[in-house]
C-alpha cells in the first residue's frame, strides 16, 4: 500500500497551479501594420494534452470573417484550432488582437481546464502571425508539478518581443 | 474505304504519341489546402506540363474532374474556365472536413503489327474501349500483340476545419493511393506514409517519384524516389515546405483476359507547410 502512494500523488490534479504570462509585442517599422493574431497554449510532450491559454484574433468581425486567417497560426491550427468548433469552443480564451506594447496576463486555471493537468513534461507555446507580415513561434519546456514558482523567459526576434511564463504551484 | 483510312490515320497518330498524357505531367494546384473560414472558397488550377506547377503546355480538361466532400457528397465545380494552358475552377467548402479532387480513367489498349509490319493500335485515340468492338478489330493472331489494361488517376486533397478521412476509401480499381498520414497534415522535416493499391491489392514494387514545385527556379529535378514495399507502403520525408507533385506507376502481368498486362498511373499534389 505504501508503494502505491507516490503513484497516487502523481495522478492527483494539480489544482493549485496557476499560470501567468507577460507578452511583449514589438513596435515595427512597417508601411502597413496590422495587429497580429496570437495564440498561447500548453501541450504535453506526447502532444496528447493541449490546453489553450489565449487566442487573439478578429473574433468580433461580422459573419465570422476573422476566422479566415486562423489557419495562419499554423502550429496552433494544427495542434488545436482545426479540431475546435469555432468560435464557440474558443470562447473561454478568445480575446481581441492587440498592437505593440507589453501585456500582463493571468489565466483562469479552472475555466481553461488547467487544474487537471497530469504530472509530466510540457511545453509552453506562443505563436504570432501578422497580416502582410511575418510569423514567429516560440516554445519552452517545463515540468509539472512545479515544486516552486518558476519563470520561463523567451526572446522573440521578429513578431514577438520578450515573453515570460510564470508557473506557480 | 474512307473510314478505313481515317481509322488507320488515327491509329498512327495514337502510336506516334503513345501514352501522350503520361509523358507529360498532369496536376491540380489548389491555391490553399488548409482552410479555417466557414464556407471557405478555394480556387484550383488544372494543367498538364513538364515543369511542375508552371502552366505552360496544355490545359487539363475538366469534363472528367470530380470533387467529393467529407460526407461523400459530390461537390460542384464553379466558375469553370479552360484556357490554352490551364483550366481553373472554384469550390465552396460548405462542410467541415476533407475534400478530394480527382480524375480517373481506365480501359483496355491493344497494339500489334499487321501483315505489312505496320504498328496498329486499338481503341482509337480519344475513344473508349468497347469490348464488342475488340473481338472484331483486334486480330488475335497478330504479331507482337499486346493487350494492356490501364488506369490513370490524378488527385489532390483540401481540408476545411477538422481533417476527416471518408474520402480516402479506395474504389479498388486501378492504381490508388490511400493516405496513412493525412495529406493535409504534412510538415517540413516530417515523413508521410501512404499505401498504394492496384485494383485494391498492395501495389508492391510501384515506383514513385516526388517533385517539389517551382522547377523553373532551379537547375535539377530534385526528385525524391521511393518504391512501394510488399504491403504497398511508401514513406516520403519532406525536406522543406512547398507544393509537391507525386507520381506513381505500376505494371504487372496479373491482368484479366483478354489483357496480358496491367499498368496503373497515379499522381497527386501535396502541400507541405513549415513547422
Amino acid at each position: 500500500m505504501k508503494k502505491l502512494l507516490p503513484l497516487l500523488a502523481l495522478s492527483l490534479p494539480l489544482s493549485a497551479t496557476t499560470f501567468e504570462a507577460n507578452v511583449e509585442l514589438p513596435q515595427l517599422d512597417v508601411a502597413e501594420y496590422h495587429a497580429p493574431y496570437l495564440a498561447m497554449w500548453v501541450q504535453s510532450s506526447d502532444r496528447k494534452t493541449i490546453k489553450n491559454l489565449a487566442l487573439w484574433y478578429d473574433h468580433d468581425k461580422a459573419k465570422g470573417k476573422g476566422q479566415e486567417w486562423l489557419k495562419d497560426l499554423r502550429q496552433w491550427w494544427r495542434r488545436s484550432g482545426r479540431g475546435l468548433d469555432m468560435p464557440a469552443a474558443a470562447d473561454a480564451f478568445t480575446g481581441a488582437t492587440k498592437t505593440s506594447g507589453s501585456y500582463q496576463l493571468s489565466f483562469d486555471s479552472a475555466k481553461l481546464g488547467l487544474t487537471d493537468l497530469p504530472a509530466g513534461e510540457y511545453k509552453f507555446y506562443i505563436e504570432a502571425v501578422r497580416e502582410v507580415g511575418g510569423r514567429e513561434v516560440l516554445s519552452v519546456p517545463f515540468t509539472l508539478p512545479a515544486d516552486k514558482a518558476l519563470t520561463l523567459t523567451l526572446q522573440g526576434k521578429s513578431e514577438l518581443g520578450q515573453v515570460s511564463l510564470t508557473v506557480k504551484p | 474505304m474512307k473510314r478505313t483510312v481515317s481509322t488507320l490515320l488515327a491509329g498512327a497518330l495514337a502510336l506516334s504519341i503513345p501514352f501522350a498524357s503520361q509523358a507529360h505531367r498532369a496536376w491540380f494546384l489548389p491555391a490553399a489546402t488548409v482552410l479555417s473560414a466557414d464556407n471557405a472558397w478555394v480556387t484550383v488550377d488544372a494543367a498538364v506540363s513538364n515543369d511542375i506547377f508552371h502552366a505552360d503546355h496544355a490545359a487539363y480538361r475538366l469534363n472528367g474532374v470530380s470533387v467529393v466532400g467529407p460526407k461523400g457528397n459530390k461537390v460542384e465545380l464553379q466558375n469553370t474556365n479552360t484556357g490554352k494552358h490551364r483550366s481553373n475552377f472554384d469550390l465552396q467548402l460548405t462542410d467541415e472536413g476533407t475534400y478530394k479532387i480527382f480524375s480517373a480513367s481506365s480501359g483496355l489498349r491493344a497494339r500489334w503489327e499487321d501483315a505489312n509490319g505496320k504498328r496498329q493500335g486499338w481503341p482509337r485515340r480519344g475513344q473508349k474501349a468497347d469490348m464488342a468492338e475488340f473481338d472484331k478489330v483486334v486480330p488475335k493472331d497478330a504479331k507482337n500483340l499486346s493487350v494492356s489494361q490501364f488506369s490513370r488517376r490524378t488527385e489532390t486533397f483540401i481540408t476545411a476545419g477538422t481533417p476527416s478521412t471518408e474520402v480516402f476509401k479506395p474504389t479498388n480499381q486501378g492504381l490508388e493511393l490511400v493516405p496513412v498520414t493525412h495529406p493535409n497534415d504534412l510538415y517540413a522535416g516530417e515523413s508521410a506514409q501512404f499505401t498504394l493499391l492496384m485494383d485494391g491489392k498492395p501495389a508492391a514494387g510501384a515506383e514513385v517519384i516526388v517533385l517539389p514545385g517551382g522547377m523553373r527556379y532551379r537547375s535539377a529535378q530534385n526528385e525524391i524516389k521511393a518504391v512501394a514495399d510488399e504491403q504497398g507502403n511508401i514513406s516520403i520525408a519532406w525536406p522543406e515546405a512547398g507544393m509537391y507533385w507525386l507520381s506513381a506507376s505500376y505494371e504487372d502481368n496479373q491482368a484479366k483476359a483478354p489483357a496480358t498486362n496491367r499498368r496503373g498511373g497515379y499522381s497527386a499534389t501535396f502541400e507541405v507547410l513549415p513547422q
